[in-house]
């Protein structure tokens, strides 16, 4: 069986967290370029002009895109024929985090307690969330999340009667509502189907798609394409300023349901949309 | 696109001036703070004490940076949510801060108190954090240190990149832009 040392893997969550706060990926910077041609709004423009030249100085000077370096949200996939030694592999992933937001900078904006609110001064602990998948391989991917857009995000135990149009007003809904504070140009990532939990979970994944790739399903890609359009006719536009990009992208990701049940979940993500992956 | 140079602190001909939409670069002094910081100024005025800082004319940033790079003056500094201000932010006009820059919406009392206390809120670009940290100069601590990246620093700052949201005559960018550039 493959074996794989526990500190291989927290010095490979130490460099992901740097990463993905340092190096914005094509996909958005793609995505940046694209809407700087779409862009009416000169103020609008401004804004995307400021993003690609943020994005690059934080690339060059290996320094964070953004203040906000977010939570560490991880997802490992882990190899059923894997067998990981050495120690606790929980707690490597969260001495990875501690070191990556240590040594590369970071700020650390997670408190221990929601209601008595006292940093942990080391940006842990992650959220992580495992799987069990064929093979031996370990993947691991890291998406800062940041709170502004965190915040702004939403779900909603519909109706089965509210079909395709209770999603998409939902969703638009609750885009509108939100308006400058997530840090427009967003992503949206669009979670249907499963249960309570499952639907927030399908949410934050689909927010993992690169940029520009659309829904295998001709279903889904077109109800995409009609919340993106239908987002970027509030105007609220890059930074809320007033524009026709309010969003980058929307990604849907479903799942089965109950026959009673239709969750609706609505992540948001900024424009620093981050990540980063790795294979061990 | 007409962009203004204004420098610190606002006279008040300058906050007149301003209008929602305008696109500034702010060149002077600006204090950085948020929530802890906000509750503990207020705290000291509703106890009738003295701030450790003389708000008059001055612009409040609402910023938490990230630590800084050895060599760095701050580490990246992009603004955060207003909303969390909204409660304590007439209180600080009233005692004479002239602008406010953050990221996001208002609270109708929060433009009621720009416009009759002559004040504006300025929108920086929100994750536009690296690009922001260049232009403040020097970073001083003023108060509450404790506070960590939270606390209240004097930061010098050359060609600050804004854009008026609220302006003093009751203007709002986030409502008329919006409008301007909806389709149905
Ligand atoms: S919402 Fe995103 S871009 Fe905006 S401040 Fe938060 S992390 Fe940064």
């Amino acid at each position: 069986m493959r074996e794989i040392h526990v500190e291989k893997v927290r010095d490979c969550v130490k460099e992901m967290c740097i990463d993905a706060n340092n190096n914005l990926g094509q996909d958005v910077v793609g995505a940046f370029e694209h809407s700087l041609k779409i862009e009416e709004s000169p103020t609008g423009r401004n804004v995307l002009e400021l993003l690609l030249e943020n994005a690059k100085i934080a690339r060059q000077e290996q320094v964070p895109m953004c203040q906000d370096t977010g939570f560490a949200v991880i997802f490992a996939e882990v190899g059923q024929d894997l067998r990981v030694v050495g120690g606790d592999l929980r707690a490597a992933i969260d001495e990875g985090v501690r070191r990556g937001y240590e040594e590369g900078y970071l700020r650390k904006s997670i408190v221990s307690d929601p209601i008595e609110r006292v940093n942990t001064k080391d940006n842990t602990p992650a959220v992580v969330h495992f799987d069990i998948v064929p093979g031996d391989k370990l993947k691991l991917t890291i998406a800062p999340k940041g709170g502004g857009s965190e915040n702004m995000s939403a779900l909603k135990m519909l109706k089965p009667a509210d079909g395709r149009q209770g999603v998409i007003d939902f969703v638009v809904g609750q885009a509108r509502l939100a308006g400058p504070n997530p840090c427009p140009p967003t992503v949206l990532g669009v979670g249907i189907g499963g249960t309570f939990e499952k639907v927030a979970f399908l949410a934050k994944k689909a927010l993992l798609r690169p940029l520009g790739q659309p829904h295998p399903s001709p279903f889904y890609a077109e109800m995409e394409k009609e919340i993106l359009d239908k987002v970027n006719n509030t105007g609220i536009g890059p930074q809320g300023f007033g524009g026709r990009v309010t969003s980058l992208a929307v990604h849907i990701e479903t799942y089965p349901c109950h026959i009673a049940s239709f969750p609706v979940a609505l992540n948001i993500n900024c424009h620093a949309s981050r990540h980063s992956e790795r294979v061990l | 696109m007409a962009v203004k140079n204004i420098t610190t602190p606002l006279a008040e001909d300058i906050v007149m001036d301003l209008e929602a939409g305008d696109n500034v670069l702010i060149t002077g002094v600006i204090y950085s703070a948020r929530d802890a910081a906000h509750k503990k100024l207020v705290d000291l005025l509703e106890k009738g004490e003295e701030l450790p800082l003389d708000l008059q004319g001055q612009i409040i940033y609402y910023v938490g940076p990230a630590p800084a790079k050895p060599g760095q003056v701050i580490g990246s500094a992009g603004p955060t949510t207003s909303g969390r201000m909204d409660p304590y932010t007439p209180a600080l006009l009233e005692k004479g801060a002239k602008g406010l820059i953050g990221k996001g919406s208002r609270s109708q009392k929060v433009k009621d108190a720009l416009r009759e206390h002559k004040a504006v809120y300025f929108a920086s670009v929100g994750g536009a954090a690296a690009l922001t940290a260049k232009t403040i100069k020097k970073a001083d601590l003023v108060a509450y240190e404790e506070l960590g990246a939270e606390a209240i620093r004097r930061l010098e700052v050359e060609d600050f990149p804004a854009t008026v949201v609220n302006d003093a005559h009751g203007n709002d960018l986030y409502v008329d832009g919006a409008e301007k550039y909806a389709r149905d």
